[in-house]
């Protein structure tokens, strides 16, 4: 006996994810073809934020490129001046005052938390909850704050300088650090407490676009997405830079607690797991830091040698890989800089198949991308 | 491994399609091929156990004045090791075959170096321009661009 | 009466100024920020819709790239009457930092759509995108709706 149904005739339908959508973390587009909810294909199109950071690297010295770096990434502005000021001093073999390295990590670690905390509220927002997306920025002003007393700005710091640090600690920031981390650590728990094991969230998550370790390694992906699909690799331990050797911190892998390895709700975890690594860093940074200089004698025109540099720096998205050409002049010759955002829109179109369009926005949320990243 | 182990091995079983070895002043050092052995020269990199690279960490075009380039940056989870590896194109057809069957997470660098520069990738899945407009005309990092002065009526 | 109309009619309008959520690039984590915790916008009756239909506020927060200028011209014809344009930062005012050497980005958002106010900053302080606003506020009191056209 034939049902109803199965007379019907149907058609898929290409529906379009604009460019401005409010859980598309920025001006991402998604083409979707679609068997009624049921995605068949969703194919990303990018560069509506294409600014041609690449041919402007080419165009500027190596000090001038620095504030263009924090619109790279601007949620995690510190980690991104800080890996084209590491490049940069690979390049040309400048040693940085052990004072300056610390400030970094310090900066850079506080900036994991901030981005992260970004990520956590705007994923839950993304699924329904409002709550939680308050609570982060509550706590990330906290931590603007901080990067105010340092440095000046709220968003886009232009801190690092190649050979160091703009300026140093002034007094009261690491007092006022340590007592951030204090009313920060118990807020974690409160925050899995309030929504990471809800049942809702969790049903939202488990088992949605799961990412098996082999094609995640295949496709390059990194960082957190990564450590969400089992594989513990974690540049800060495995090929370490700056002072990351002297910290005693644990990689963060997903462990598929509430669905399978490498769902989405695997790498949701490993960024909460990591911000508390976050915290043990700092606290540890903050007891040792030495005393000193916090900028090296770079001269005012700046040549380095000719060469070609690849530096990698773990950023809260993922890995930032600067690929450096110089040929002696004061602009740099070819730059590229490879993020980890870029490269996970690689696999995007594979895991999305058979998922239903709300999925669609758990994921994208899940990959925490952002927008800079991708298009430069 | 080091580089030069890298190099030798490559050297002894690809001959002459392995141009040169790039140590001084290049960190990592690259090895240079010719173009039409790309493909081989990656998949033996990622399959031999001695080897094993199985991340691809970057792609990206250069342009050299006098001819183009594309640089890989390979990486060995199992072995921890890295490597660069170069092709060298002319000027005027810049082309060579695809790695994105050996390294899937190539086809979007490909992509872009084919957006920016013009370098075809023959035998990719998916060649198409991603981070500008469909229509745009040129490639704008390759060194002898000039900025267009209006596209669809505003000005550049 | 009728200036009375006016004046009730512009308040209202001015207290419950829906805006886009139209947030490109750095801008837009300001806007979020502004709109979220500390500094509340919706005590000025500002909240954020994603659709333009329903909004009569756009703040265009962000960098405007060739590709985007068409969609962002779509989405200010979306919008009903009367709308208005906040240009956030300095991207949106001129261009920001990439004016000199960037191939791709519009150099100012009212090369494509009429602009109301401009608030200059990379990115500007929630206290200065509040201040726009009620610049804003005070440019719509002042709007004659009723009456007899000059």
């Amino acid at each position: 006996m034939t049902t109803r149904t199965d007379a019907l005739p149907t058609q898929e339908m290409t529906i379009n994810m604009g460019p401005q959508h409010p859980s598309t973390h920025g001006v991402l587009r998604v083409i979707l073809t679609t068997d009624g909810e049921v995605v068949t294909r969703a194919v990303p199109d990018m560069g509506y934020l294409h600014r041609g950071l690449e041919k402007i690297g080419e165009r500027v010295t190596y000090a001038q490129f620095m504030p263009f770096t924090d619109r790279l990434d601007y949620l995690a502005a510190m980690n991104c001046n800080c890996a084209w000021a590491w490049a940069v001093e690979k390049l040309a073999k400048i040693e940085v005052p052990e004072r300056a390295e610390y400030l970094r990590v310090i900066v850079c670690e506080l900036n994991r938390i901030s981005s992260h905390l970004i990520a956590f509220g705007s994923y839950t927002a993304d699924m329904g909850a409002f709550t939680p997306f308050l609570y982060a920025i509550r706590e990330r002003e906290q931590v603007n704050d901080l990067f105010e007393m340092i440095c000046g700005n709220r968003l886009t710091y232009n801190y690092a300088r190649v050979g160091g640090v703009s300026g140093d600690a002034p007094k009261g920031f690491l007092e006022k650090t340590k007592e951030f981390l204090d009313y920060f650590e118990p807020k974690l728990d409160e925050y899995n407490n309030l929504i990471s094991y809800n049942k809702i969230f969790v049903h939202r998550l488990a088992n949605v676009a799961v990412i098996p370790a082999e094609d995640a390694v295949a496709y390059g992906l990194t960082g957190p997405n990564l450590r969400g699909s089992g594989v513990p690799f974690d540049l800060r331990k495995d090929e370490p830079y700056s002072v990351y050797p002297k910290f005693d911190f644990k990689v963060c892998v997903g462990t598929g607690e509430r669905g399978t390895l490498g769902d989405c709700f695997d790498r949701y975890m490993v960024r909460i797991n990591e911000m508390r690594e976050s915290i043990k860093i700092v606290r540890q940074a903050v007891a040792q830091i030495p005393d000193g200089p916090v900028l090296a004698k770079v001269p005012r025109v700046f040549k380095p040698p000719v060469g070609e540099t690849y530096f990698r720096s773990e950023c809260p998205r993922g890995e930032t890989g600067i690929y450096l050409i110089s040929d002696g002049s004061v602009n740099p010759y070819r730059l590229k800089i490879r993020t980890g955002s870029f490269v996970s829109m690689n696999i995007f179109e594979k895991i999305t198949r058979g998922l239903m369009i709300a999925d669609i926005v758990a994921v994208i949320g899940s990959f925490d991308i952002i927008l800079p990243e991708i298009d430069r | 491994m080091e580089a030069q182990a890298i190099f030798d091995t490559l050297k002894g079983k690809f001959g002459d399609a392995v141009v040169e070895l790039q140590g001084e002043g290049f960190s990592p050092a690259f090895v240079v091929v010719a173009p039409a052995a790309v493909k081989e020269v990656s998949r033996f990199l990622k399959e031999d156990p001695n080897l094993s690279f199985d991340v691809l960490m970057c792609l990206s075009g250069v342009d050299y004045k006098e001819k183009f380039a594309v640089a890989y940056h390979l990486h060995s989870l199992k072995q921890h090791h890295v490597i660069g590896l170069k092709a060298m194109l002319p000027r005027e057809t810049p082309s060579l075959p695809t790695v994105d069957d050996v390294w899937p997470g190539a086809n979007f660098h490909e992509r872009e170096a084919f957006d920016l520069f013009g370098i075809v990738f023959e035998g990719s899945k998916d060649l198409r321009r991603i981070l500008l407009p469909e229509d745009w005309e040129g490639h704008p990092l390759r060194k002898d661009y000039k900025y267009p002065d209006f596209y669809h009526g505003i000005k550049v | 009466m009728v200036g009375n109309a006016d004046l009730f009619v512009n308040w209202a309008r001015k207290s419950s100024l829906w805006y886009l959520l139209f947030a490109t690039a750095c801008c837009g984590i300001e806007l979020m920020q502004a709109g979220a915790s500390r500094y509340d916008m919706d005590r000025f009756g500002a909240v954020f819709r994603a659709t333009p239909r329903q909004s009569d506020l756009m703040l265009v927060a962000g960098t405007i790239t060739h590709k985007m200028a068409e969609r962002v011209k779509r989405l200010y014809d979306q919008m009903p009457e009367p709308k208005y344009v906040i240009a956030m930062g300095s991207c949106a005012n001129t261009g920001g930092p990439f004016y000199k050497d960037s191939y791709c980005v519009v150099k100012g958002v009212d090369l494509i759509i009429p602009v109301d106010v401009y608030i200059p900053g990379c990115p500007p302080r929630p206290e200065a995108l509040i201040d726009g606003i009620m610049k804003l506020q005070k440019i719509i009191m002042q709007r004659k709706n009723y009456g007899a056209k000059a």
